[in-house]
């Protein structure tokens, strides 16, 4: 499957989705040292984000959540890609100083975890 | 890089490529996302940016680490910029009793933030340390309170900025022309029909945080019955005079908290309500017949206070003057911490109002506030406060039990010991 979206920060990756239909908070949300998610009851509670395509609507919370997606990055476990319906400022500011690919005004509901996802440019392949 | 979909001069997209350095080319290309993700056309030109990140309690290391990153690629800024509130009095951070290793660390943000150019005026009402708006002039504000302010009391106009986003803009002198930036996104949908009387600057933020509440991130347009102003006129472009400039700021911070507003009217007083219509033809209708469900929403059932604060956002001269009115020849039992910015701070010690404060046992805090502060390292565990704002946040994000009301009453539980 060829799905196209809109890069809000241009790059390539590739990986494996998680895949959540809820909002993400980033601040108290995940934890910036080892990239689980840590928000109680959520969706990807538990579920670690290093690495793989994160896919989920939009953001939500605090602005701060952008130093978070930074904190994630340095600390070596931040995602390889983020892919949204609605691309927000905090995870859009936060995706752009963290240097992670991002692409938004996508389905994200045809993208569930465990599927094998490689992102170019506005471009995304699906296994 | 990203695609160009917005309209830029070719001064914006030489920066965009580089022609400024490194790090003004990363605030570019923050600037230009944010204006896809908003469907902005172009970019304005902003007077100045207040910067929102400055506590290292909210920062952390990452934080720290990003703004000392940024500064070795050689961000400057290149219009007016101050700060938010930081995590302590810069100064008098030892008699706080706030650790050593958290004060290194507070320092070391604010020192990166003075070497990229940015006033150390860590205030959440810069309006009243000397950087007052002009009427339809673009701003890149973070703080709520600010924001709300600045847009409303004052007629400027700015979204509410991330910290991130306000340093970029910062550093370009832009931002995207979206949201409040626009004519067409200021009139207001709600209209606030106020039926009862405000009597007190604390029932400006009882009002206020019933209000935002109910409109979330929608504007208000209040009109009232009873208008304690009445009489009261100013320029616009000019800060009202006291206590209204004191009322006004307390009721949009908690309009800011409670709800996300940024902006509000009030019919015949605020300059953009006096110059034309404000208000939408369908805007709906909630009438406020009494404030009695805001105080009960904000105070827990506390009774002994640890800490009394006054001052969220950060006091007046005035307020600083009625503290130290109230406290005239008496001693607190509770601690009281009265904050405000390093430059009122001055003023109220050139009048003698510090040390009438400190006569009686409280402290005129600078650069800072108690929802950024290591407050719980300090062994406090209540407050009483005559900020709704103050009282919204302190259980949530400093764990403090907290009683809401009058200053008078908040003094007198300082001197008695008692709430009543």
């Amino acid at each position: 499957m060829k799905l196209r979206g809109r890069a809000l920060v241009s790059g390539s990756a590739e990986g494996v989705a998680l895949s959540s239909l809820e909002p993400i908070g980033f601040l108290g949300g995940v934890d910036p040292e080892t990239g689980i998610v840590i928000e109680q009851g959520h969706a990807l509670e538990g579920e670690c984000v290093a690495g793989r395509i994160l896919v989920f609507p939009t953001g939500k919370g605090s602005t701060v959540g952008s130093y978070t997606i930074y904190r994630l990055a340095r600390n070596g476990v931040s995602p390889a890609a983020i892919i949204n319906a609605n691309g927000d400022a905090v995870t859009t500011v936060g995706a752009i100083i963290a240097s992670i690919p991002m692409i938004d005004q996508v389905d994200v509901s045809l993208i569930r975890t465990g599927m094998v996802v490689s992102i170019k440019e506005d471009l995304i392949e699906v296994e | 890089m990203i695609k160009k979909e917005v309209d830029l001069t070719p001064e914006e997209r030489a920066m965009l490529q580089g022609s400024s350095g490194e790090a003004a080319s990363k605030a570019m290309e923050i600037i230009m996302a944010l204006a896809r993700v908003y469907g902005a056309r172009k970019l304005v030109p902003v007077a100045s940016a207040q910067i929102a990140g400055v506590s290292y309690m909210n920062l952390g290391d990452a934080g720290l680490e990003f703004l000392l990153e940024w500064a070795d690629a050689g961000a400057q800024v290149c219009i007016p910029a101050m700060l938010n509130p930081a995590g302590m009095d810069l100064t008098a951070w030892q008699s706080l009793g706030i650790p050593r290793s958290f004060a290194h660390k507070q320092r070391m943000v604010v020192e990166v933030y003075t070497a990229m150019g940015i006033q150390p005026t860590c205030s959440c009402t810069p309006y009243l340390a000397g950087h007052v708006p002009e009427f339809r002039q673009h701003l890149a504000w973070s703080e709520s309170s600010a924001v709300s302010f600045a847009n409303s009391v004052l007629g400027a106009r700015t979204n509410r900025e991330g910290g991130p986003s306000a340093l970029a803009s910062a550093m370009v002198g832009r931002t995207a022309e979206y949201g409040l930036h626009l004519d067409d996104c200021r009139l207001a949908h709600h209209k606030i029909d106020v039926r009862c009387s405000i009597s007190s600057l604390s029932d400006y933020g009882a009002l206020g945080y019933l209000v935002g509440q109910r409109v979330s991130n929608g504007i208000p347009y209040f009109c009232f019955r009873d208008a304690p102003w009445t009489g009261t006129t100013w320029g616009v472009g000019e800060l009202p005079p006291e206590p209204l400039i004191s009322g006004l700021k307390l009721l949009g911070a908690a309009m800011a908290a409670s709800g996300a507003v940024a902006l509000y009217h009030v019919d015949g007083l605020t300059p953009e309500a006096r110059m034309g219509d404000m208000l939408a033809s369908d805007a709906k209708i909630m009438r406020i017949d009494d404030l009695s469900k805001g105080y009960s929403a904000l105070n827990s059932p506390v009774n002994n206070i640890d800490l009394v604060s006054i001052g969220c956002p950060h006091a007046s001269l005035d307020e600083i003057r009625w503290v130290g009115e109230l406290l005239d020849g008496k001693q607190i039992t509770s601690d009281l911490w009265v904050t405000t910015s390093r430059n009122t701070r001055e003023e109220a010690e050139s009048q003698g109002l510090v040390e009438c404060i400190e006569a009686a046992g409280g402290q005129v805090v600078a650069d800072t506030c108690l929802v950024v502060s290591p407050v719980k390292m300090l062994g406090y565990h209540s407050l009483a406060t005559n900020s709704a704002k103050m009282a919204f946040y302190a259980p949530s994000h400093v764990g403090l039990q907290v009683r809401f009301g009058s200053l008078e009453q908040c003094i007198q539980e300082a001197t008695t010991g008692k709430w009543e």
